[in-house]
């Protein structure tokens, strides 16, 4: 059965996530080492320790997020990371800089190495140099790729794969993108934070809610609508072509989530070992409902029957979702 | 501190490139990157001009490297980086994949788009043969000098992006297909309209992004003209400055009047820029730790 790796982003949502079925689940610290650098969110190093024990005892595994990009001077912060990760029992730790890998892989030779989406390998040659240099022993793919390529490259390397298939969308190559800060001066990369909530405001203006992100106007949604988070790469904007022709619309990506569940019996065709689920922001019901769904879609593929219909439609009611790059069309 | 010409971002005429190697071959710069990095669909369309230009450009005493692209997906792209290795010439590696198809022991540089935040990484990317880093646009000076001074210990020559619409983001997605109703894969080459990419805005109007492929760009010019003595003080070894239409040579060599002039005694590099760039705005929010859009000079 392929694993379902799920997130939390408290102890509680830790303890619902494995009480629903999850096989794994992903946490990170209480700081900027973990890209969710959320206010409220994330463990301390004596929460892990118990959720670990905890996820132990009922036969799951925590995987340790570690992976925003260690700032220059400072790297120490990221270094005990990884060490508290392992003193908690931690099953893995999911790094993205190549730096805090080669440190982990010379400094923690048992500890497992599992390479954050954020470190965007694209390719069997990516997947291969970090295999190679770090032993790292699974990879989180890029959303940039189609369910054909995912396949053909899981032909060309020995690690694991795991693949996003539910929750918030990256549109652009994960860890490669500052467009946050250059609108806000806060990335992902370095503070482990996106379009965030600190930089938002809203206002009514004529009528309509308008929703910035620092200086720049993001969204304009009628008086009464459902206004989505102004996300930098889901808002709406005008673009005119080179004869002058404005277009206005969602230019890089419509507000939409990802979900890929009618995916799942492709991508384990593809070989891929490790489903997973983005939100560690998310509460513990929504984390709840999300996983049992998940372990039934996995349970069911695992069966090689179809899957079960419908079993998301309230989470992402009000939201577009999309299969997003495993579907070619997308680009 | 010299100047580095890094390789064109946006899809230009076969003519276009070939009249803006040849100018760039005697302007005051010390090396450029020359390639695609940015989408491998409009390499068959130019790199017949690639090694014309790279002679000029060794004629011309600058050295030279050439690109990967800044995301490889396809087969057809991970062999063309086995072609560039052929070339002879120093490899830009914009991609880590790219690094292996570079041989142990061949040295090569690090562009741009490849994540380069901390010491750690300097040294790893040291040891494996880089020669010379261009940091990401979104460092502020603090890590600019740590880092400058870990590539000098470690015998790498660090580079700043110091000029042109810094790159924020790369995508599997092709915004300007998208724009136009079409797939990456059926675009018609439609980037092509947009020798400087084309203008995003937010809906009250106010300059924002540039979307050029699959790329996205800020709007705003990064210029570092305010900081050039504090960059040259972090020990810095090159100032990078992308290429944009207008007169690219004469922006060249504006950059090189002000590193010959430190103590500011030549014309202020900013009222030059606003006079060869008629229309830009200007930003240098990154370098100093601030919102990367905003800018520390008064506004035209």
């Amino acid at each position: 059965m392929m694993e379902l790796v799920c997130p939390a982003g408290t102890p509680a949502a830790l303890r619902a996530a494995v009480e629903a079925g999850a096989h794994a689940i992903y946490c990170g610290f209480a700081d900027e080492t973990n890209a969710r650098n959320f206010p409220g969110l994330n463990f301390s190093r004596e929460e892990l320790a118990e959720g670990v024990a905890h996820a132990h005892a009922r036969g799951a595994k925590v995987l340790v997020a570690i992976n925003t990009f260690p700032r220059a001077g400072d790297q120490a912060l990221w270094h005990s990371a990884v060490a508290d990760a392992e003193a908690a029992g931690a099953d893995a730790v999911i790094l993205a800089d190549i730096g805090l890998l080669a440190h982990a892989a010379e400094k923690h030779p048992n500890l497992r190495l599992h390479l954050s989406v954020q470190a965007a390998a694209a390719n069997p040659d990516a997947i291969n140099l970090y295999a190679e240099s770090f032993g790292v022993r699974r990879v989180v793919l890029p959303r940039v790729l189609t369910v054909d390529e995912i396949a053909a490259i899981n032909r060309e390397i020995d690690v694991e794969t795991e693949v996003f298939v539910f929750g918030g969308l990256c549109v652009m190559a994960e860890g490669r993108c500052a467009l946050s800060s250059y609108a806000t001066g806060k990335s992902p990369n370095m503070n482990g934070v996106c379009s965030p909530a600190s930089h938002v405001a809203y206002a009514e203006v004529n009528g309509a809610q308008e929703a910035r992100l620092g200086d720049f106007l993001i969204h304009r949604t009628p008086k009464g609508a459902v206004a989505p988070y102004p996300t930098l790469c889901k808002g709406c904007f005008t673009s005119p072509d080179a004869k002058g022709e404005v277009q206005t619309g969602h230019i890089f990506e419509d507000p939409a989530s990802l979900d890929a569940t009618r995916l799942i019996p492709a991508l384990q065709k593809a070989g891929v070992t490790a489903l997973k689920i983005e939100g560690r922001q998310r509460s513990r019901a929504y984390v709840a409902q999300v996983v049992r769904a998940f372990r039934a879609a996995v349970e069911a593929a695992d069966r090689g029957q179809p899957m079960p219909e419908g079993l998301l439609a309230k989470l992402t009611e009000g939201q577009a979702a999309t299969t997003g790059a495993y579907a070619k069309t997308w680009r | 501190m010299d100047l580095t010409v890094g390789s064109n971002a946006f899809f230009w005429t076969a003519e276009t490139v070939r009249d803006f190697y040849d100018a760039l071959a005697t302007t005051p710069v010390s090396r450029v990157v020359i390639g695609e990095w940015v989408c491998s669909k409009r390499l068959p369309f130019w790199q017949d001009e690639i090694p014309g230009a790279v002679e000029a450009l060794l004629a011309g005493g600058k050295e030279v490297a050439v690109t990967s692209l800044a995301l490889i997906t396809l087969k057809r792209e991970r062999k063309q980086t086995d072609d560039l290795v052929a070339m002879g010439l120093p490899v830009e590696v914009n991609d880590l994949s790219a690094l292996r198809h570079i041989p142990e022991g061949t040295p090569f540089w690090v562009g741009p788009m490849v994540n380069v935040y901390n010491e750690g990484t300097v040294n790893w990317l040291a040891r494996r043969g880089a020669t010379r880093i261009c940091l990401p646009p979104e460092l502020p000076l603090p890590a600019i000098a740590t880092l400058a001074k870990a590539g000098a210990e470690a015998g790498v020559a660090v580079e700043v992006w110091a000029h042109g619409r810094a790159p924020l983001a790369i995508s599997g997605r092709c915004y300007h297909a998208r724009l136009t109703d079409r797939a990456k894969d059926s675009c018609q080459f439609v980037c092509g309209d947009d020798p400087d990419g084309r203008d995003v805005d937010t809906l009250d109007g106010h300059a924002f992004l540039t979307v050029n492929g699959v790329q996205t760009l800020g709007r705003a010019v990064t210029t570092v003209a305010r900081q050039i003595n504090a960059l040259r003080e972090a020990g810095v070894a090159a100032l990078r400055l992308s290429p944009h239409v207008g007169d690219f040579v004469a922006v060249a060599e504006a950059y090189a009047a002000r590193l010959a002039a430190p103590d500011g005694s030549g014309p202020d590099l900013v009222a030059e820029l606003r006079r060869l760039m008629p229309g830009a705005e200007f930003c240098d929010g990154f370098v100093r730790g601030d919102v990367g859009s905003s800018f520390s000079g008064a506004a035209a």
